[in-house]
């Protein structure tokens, strides 16, 4: 599908506020030492949640007033701060300036994807409706309408970058990071764009999770042990953590990487996005695995690789009961006996699942690992799935250093049926 | 309240709002809040609202309409506030 004539598109910058850390240099770090982000959430329990654990980075509001003048941070809720920091991040590890708000040039050739699952929650929640209630629509002010909207983060994101090509908020709920590096990734291979910011973010409010409380889909047992609530793989999981944040990773072709001599993390072989249909055993909230299987492969097959030469899987995993059938669909789509598996780990078991910039945040961690030579824990499996017995000795239960994963598949399988695989490749020295 | 007082107190509201801020330290009742202190149009609406919160009075559209200098902001605050 895709013109393998096309550029070659390699990431040039990370940037990431996870639950376990903010910046590069301390998420390696977290991720080196398997730290847990996950901790008690009082206002939870004081909301009479059964999951009172949650996945929170320290203090967006605070990070930011080190990003932005309060002009701007006074019309950004925590999804748009999760964003923008995360996006200027990316773009300075890139080796790149943030342009003055007075220099009047447009960066014709760089767009943003950031995606969010839901948006801008806790302006609505917390002012447009209360206010709207009761009769005062004119006290609330100017700034909503940029806080509520679905695309307020990748258009903040915008005006700080003064970025001049597509700039959009894509949304396909657990898989709305995956999706959004895929588009961008896309769009750089038909040559649309020659740098594009991709990644997602998710804000932390209550109202958020609410839902998924109610449909008894998040971890319920841990209240008091917070970092072992977050169980993917494990015989005592019982749902999902949630957790909030930003990733955003800089997507260049080659080309313009290696004209401006940027550092390259890795490269990105290639994507697949599909939908089940709700069909074959797929609905709203459970996968078909005929659609998973398929999107594994074509990922592998426009990546132009043999499925035995991925080294390691980030996967989904979330920690509810589809975790099991996830590697057996694995299994399935790269034909490979369990002993022959690429090495299996989940970067929620550390950070939880940050709904609308998990596929973005554990994309970020994938590349690190694959820079840095080593893969993860995948925490809090000690007690392992019965189905998974046969991977056991292919699930990183501890930090693997020195693997020499080459290749790795990352991918997301969310809310709605819908799938997204990246392929990335360390890149060569 | 003097005129010098509530300069004082426009400044500080208006200081968030600047993206000028060297204009902001020397600015004088003339100072244009739009052109000068290059405060976005958008967020008029928020800066009128923060001085009827903190001054405890109704401003309408069409007074509010009518600010275009520093100076502006206190005749109106003044025209409100109770003497």
């Amino acid at each position: 599908m895709f013109d393998q004539r096309g550029p070659r598109v390699v990431v040039t910058g990370l940037g990431v506020v996870a639950a376990n850390a903010h910046g590069v240099p301390a998420f390696l770090e977290a991720l080196r030492a398997g730290r847990s982000g996950i901790a008690f959430q009082q206002h939870l329990a004081d909301a009479n949640f059964a999951c009172q654990v949650g996945g929170i980075p320290a203090d967006i509001a605070r990070i930011a007033e080190g990003y932005l003048p309060a002009a701007d941070l006074m019309a950004m809720n925590a999804n748009m701060m999760y964003a923008a920091v995360a996006a200027m991040d990316a773009w300075r590890d890139g080796g790149l300036s943030v342009p003055d708000c007075g220099d009047d040039e447009v960066d014709w050739g760089t767009g943003a994807i950031i995606g969010t699952g839901i948006g801008g929650m806790d302006t609505i929640a917390e002012k447009l409706v209360p206010k709207t209630d009761a009769g005062k629509v004119s006290r609330l002010g100017s700034t909503m309408v940029e806080q509520i909207m679905a695309s307020g983060a990748s258009a903040r994101v915008a005006g700080i970058l003064a970025l001049g090509n597509q700039v959009s908020t894509n949304s396909s709920a657990c898989n709305t990071g995956a999706e959004a590096i895929i588009s961008a990734f896309t769009r750089l291979k038909n040559g649309l764009a020659q740098r594009m910011l991709a990644g997602g973010s998710e804000g932390h409010s209550k109202y958020i999770w609410a839902g998924f409380d109610a449909m008894k889909v998040l971890s319920r047992g841990h209240n008091h042990e917070p970092e072992r609530a977050s169980r993917p793989m494990s015989a005592s999981a019982s749902g999902f953590v949630p957790a909030a944040g930003g990733g955003v990773l800089l997507l260049e072709t080659l080309h313009s990487a290696r004209e401006r001599g940027a550092r390259i993390y890795a490269e990105v072989l290639g994507g697949a996005l599909n939908c089940g249909g709700h069909r074959m055993g797929g609905s709203m909230t459970a996968p078909n695995p005929v659609a998973v299987v398929r999107c594994i492969r074509q990922a592998v097959s426009e990546a132009g690789i043999s499925p035995s030469r991925i080294g390691a899987i980030n996967g989904h995993l979330t920690a509810t009961f589809a975790d099991p059938l996830e590697i057996a669909n694995w299994a399935t789509a790269l034909e490979l006996s369990p002993a022959k598996m690429p090495i299996i780990h989940a970067t929620k078991s550390l950070i939880g699942h940050a709904l609308g910039a998990a596929g973005a945040i554990e994309s970020i961690a994938s590349v690190l690992e694959l820079y840095h030579g080593f893969i993860h824990t995948s925490l809090n499996c000690e007690d392992l799935h019965p189905a998974l017995e046969p991977y056991a000795s292919r699930i990183a239960r501890e930090r693997i250093d020195g693997a020499d994963v080459e290749v790795l598949a990352k991918a997301s399988f969310g809310f709605g049926d819908v799938n997204g695989c990246l392929i990335f490749r360390r890149s060569e020295p | 309240m003097t005129p010098d007082e509530l300069f004082e107190q426009v400044i500080a509201i208006l200081k968030p709002y600047t993206k000028a801020p060297e204009a902001l330290a020397v600015a004088k009742m003339e100072t244009s809040i739009l052109a000068d202190l290059k405060v976005n149009s958008a967020r008029l609406v928020d800066v009128v609202l923060e001085i009827e919160d903190r001054f405890d009075i109704a401003i309408k559209d069409e007074e509010a309409d009518g600010v275009r200098t520093i100076g502006d902001a206190v005749s109106l605050i003044l025209a409100h506030v109770p003497a």
